[in-house]
């Protein structure tokens, strides 16, 4: 065998558009997209801050920085008490949302994969109904019961659809996707009976149903956090191996890969991550479809690329939703599902109808 | 050497069983051919081989039994080039032979500068440092069987495992691809198994041919003693003339019964 030193195509290992430069260049251009779209969201709203002494009193706040920013005292609690906060949780549930579809997709090399699709928001509006409808007074609790409430149905859910998944004794991708239909239909079915039975409480559950993202401070931020990190450490650690899963299970088992094992710790990540965005923000849809396959479109569709950047985007896309949400009907604020869908949808085609660029 | 041996191997699918304790020795080095009528347990046998479906009885694998090998040390030692590879979409061609190197790089790394020399000198090897940026999907029947090719030779394993590697292409393809194997079979020292459609081809490009019929070893030997007009026409049920062919080789010919008959009337 003779090694050469040269190496065509050597920076396109991924797929599609994106040698070494390009892929640096993309993950860039994603952060400052991000960046950008984090500083308007805190500047927007009714009332408006200067951006130079937002970026002040952020920058104060570092260790070793000391500035003093032009921020009144009220200005400065609107900041950190309801903005941010805010900003910060929008863009942790995007993130989740689009890095758990991009592993959804993967792992089930199926398009229309979404982070719902094996029963997690079934479940999750189960268990929010309930927490709705029977729940107890619960004023003085340290803990609200509809997260917890929400985020153990949609755990339970996907474990439903993955215990019920084997077909032939074997749990192949057809049949895990046909027991989560069955799971989120038979768990729908009790939600929506639960829910007519009580329904002085319909407002609310559907109101949850569309997704909301209201903070009190940062309790619902430090309630997602530890999810987010052990989730998204979890997916994008195995980002080559959903790639080499792209070629079946078979193919991959011959090349040594376990593969009914990456799956269920892949789809375990992403449910921990799918159930952790809905406790505190109810069911947003279209996210987990919509990012993805737009990076993918962007960047091609190896996951070296794609989770991290579906990670970014995901956080920019609600941000900017959410921006939308509280001030296109200020002072009322549409519930965010419905933003996500209005502008995500034909933002969608136009991405779809566009040349790709790729090869 | 023995590279492959099996000792009363049967697979059942779906509780019907395809493979009937089947007893085979398959010598390092071999070219070996697997030959038989649709269904008589060519692709299971392959994928017994690979630890693909599960088996009773005993396989070993350059003498250790397989059922004793990670997924990871199975593929190290047998590379598989399946009969219908799938295209995921997007994949440039070194993308895809890199993940030959799958069994090699842990579980939660990335592939070092070695594995990425040898994907390169890999495709090198096959023609095809051309289209390393190109994307697999793009590419033509014969250029995308030379990637999965390479995909198997990259995992440098030394047992290849082709299950009919010329479905779907041109005779001067099916030569290309079989030259091909040959070549890079003697030059790397593999031994090579393959399921092979084409009587012709299978005696022209393998030391010993085993005939299965109904998940059994019916005839093994080389080309003369197998392709035989009786042994044939028995087990596939074909009306065939074995002919001398030029330079030595045997040549299969299918014939119509009625056509003959005008022929003679």
């Amino acid at each position: 065998m003779t090694v050469t030193e040269r190496r065509p195509g050597r920076e396109t290992v991924a797929s599609g558009p994106a040698p070494g430069r390009t892929r640096t260049g993309l993950l860039l251009a994603a952060g400052a997209g991000l960046a950008a779209a984090a500083l308007l969201g805190v500047l927007v709203g009714p009332v408006r801050l200067e951006p130079g002494a937002v970026v002040l009193e952020l920058a104060g706040r570092l260790p070793g920085v000391d500035t003093s920013s032009g921020l009144t005292a009220p200005e400065a609690a609107i900041l950190w008490q309801l903005r941010l906060p805010r900003v910060v949780l929008g863009g942790l549930v995007g993130a989740l949302l689009a890095l758990a579809g991009a592993a959804y997709q993967g792992v089930f090399r199926n398009p229309l994969a979404d982070p719902y699709l094996l029963g997690a928001a079934a479940g999750a509006g189960l268990g929010a109904t309930l927490a709705i409808a029977y729940g107890p007074d619960t004023a003085g609790w340290p803990v609200e019961p509809l997260p917890v409430a929400a985020f153990a149905g949609a755990v339970a859910g996907v474990g439903a659809a993955y215990a019920l998944g084997r077909s032939g004794g074997v749990r192949t991708t057809t049949s895990l996707i046909l027991s989560g239909v069955a799971v989120a239909a038979f768990l729908t079915a009790l939600q929506t009976y639960v829910q007519q039975r009580q329904d002085e409480t319909l407002r609310e559950v559907y109101g949850w149903i569309l997704g909301r993202l209201t903070t009190a401070g940062w309790r619902e931020v430090v309630l997602v956090v530890p999810y987010a990190v052990v989730s998204t450490a979890a997916i994008l650690l195995h980002r080559r191996l959903l790639d080499v899963l792209a070629v079946g299970d078979d193919e991959a088992t011959s090349l040594g890969v376990r593969a009914a094992r990456v799956r269920l710790v892949v789809v375990v990540a992403a449910t921990l991550a799918t159930a952790a965005a809905v406790a505190v923000s109810g069911l947003i849809g279209f996210v987990g479809i919509i990012v993805p396959h737009t990076v993918r479109l962007v960047a091609g569709s190896s996951h070296r690329l794609l989770a991290p950047l579906s990670l970014v985007a995901g956080a920019t896309f609600l941000i900017l939703a959410d921006l939308a949400a509280r001030t296109v009907m200020a002072p009322a604020e549409l519930p965010i599902g419905v933003v996500t869908a209005f502008i995500g949808a034909p933002f969608f085609a136009l991405v779809l109808r566009a040349p790709r660029n790729a090869p | 050497m023995t590279a492959i041996e099996l000792r009363r191997v049967s697979v059942a699918l779906d509780r019907r069983p395809v493979l009937s304790e089947l007893t085979l020795t398959i010598p390092s080095r071999a070219r070996l051919a697997l030959i038989g009528p649709n269904g008589a347990g060519k692709t299971t046998l392959l994928r017994a081989i690979a630890g693909l479906v599960p088996a009773s009885g005993e396989i070993r694998v350059g003498g250790a039994p397989a059922a004793s090998l990670s997924r990871r040390e199975l593929a190290r030692r047998i590379a598989v080039v399946p009969q219908f590879p799938s295209v995921p979409a997007g994949v440039s061609v070194t993308g895809y032979v890199l993940m030959g190197r799958t069994p090699y790089i842990p579980y939660f790394g990335t592939e070092t500068r070695r594995d990425h020399d040898i994907v390169a000198a890999v495709l090198d090897q096959l023609d095809l440092a051309a289209f390393a940026g190109r994307r697999l999907d793009s590419l033509s029947g014969g250029e995308r069987q030379r990637a999965v090719l390479a995909r198997a030779l990259a995992q440098q394993a030394p047992v290849l495992l082709l299950d009919e590697p010329t479905t779907g292409l041109d005779v001067g393809h099916q030569q290309q691809v079989l030259e091909l194997v040959d070549t890079l079979g003697q030059e790397l020292g593999l031994t090579v198994v393959s399921a092979m459609h084409d009587l012709t081809l299978a005696g022209q490009f393998a030391d010993q041919l085993v005939l299965l019929d109904r998940g059994r070893v019916a005839a093994a030997g080389p080309a003369a003693t197998v392709l035989t007009e009786p042994v044939i026409s028995r087990h596939y049920h074909a009306s065939v003339r074995v002919l001398d062919g030029p330079g030595g080789g045997i040549v299969v010919v299918p014939v119509r019964p009625s056509a003959e008959r005008e022929v003679v009337t």
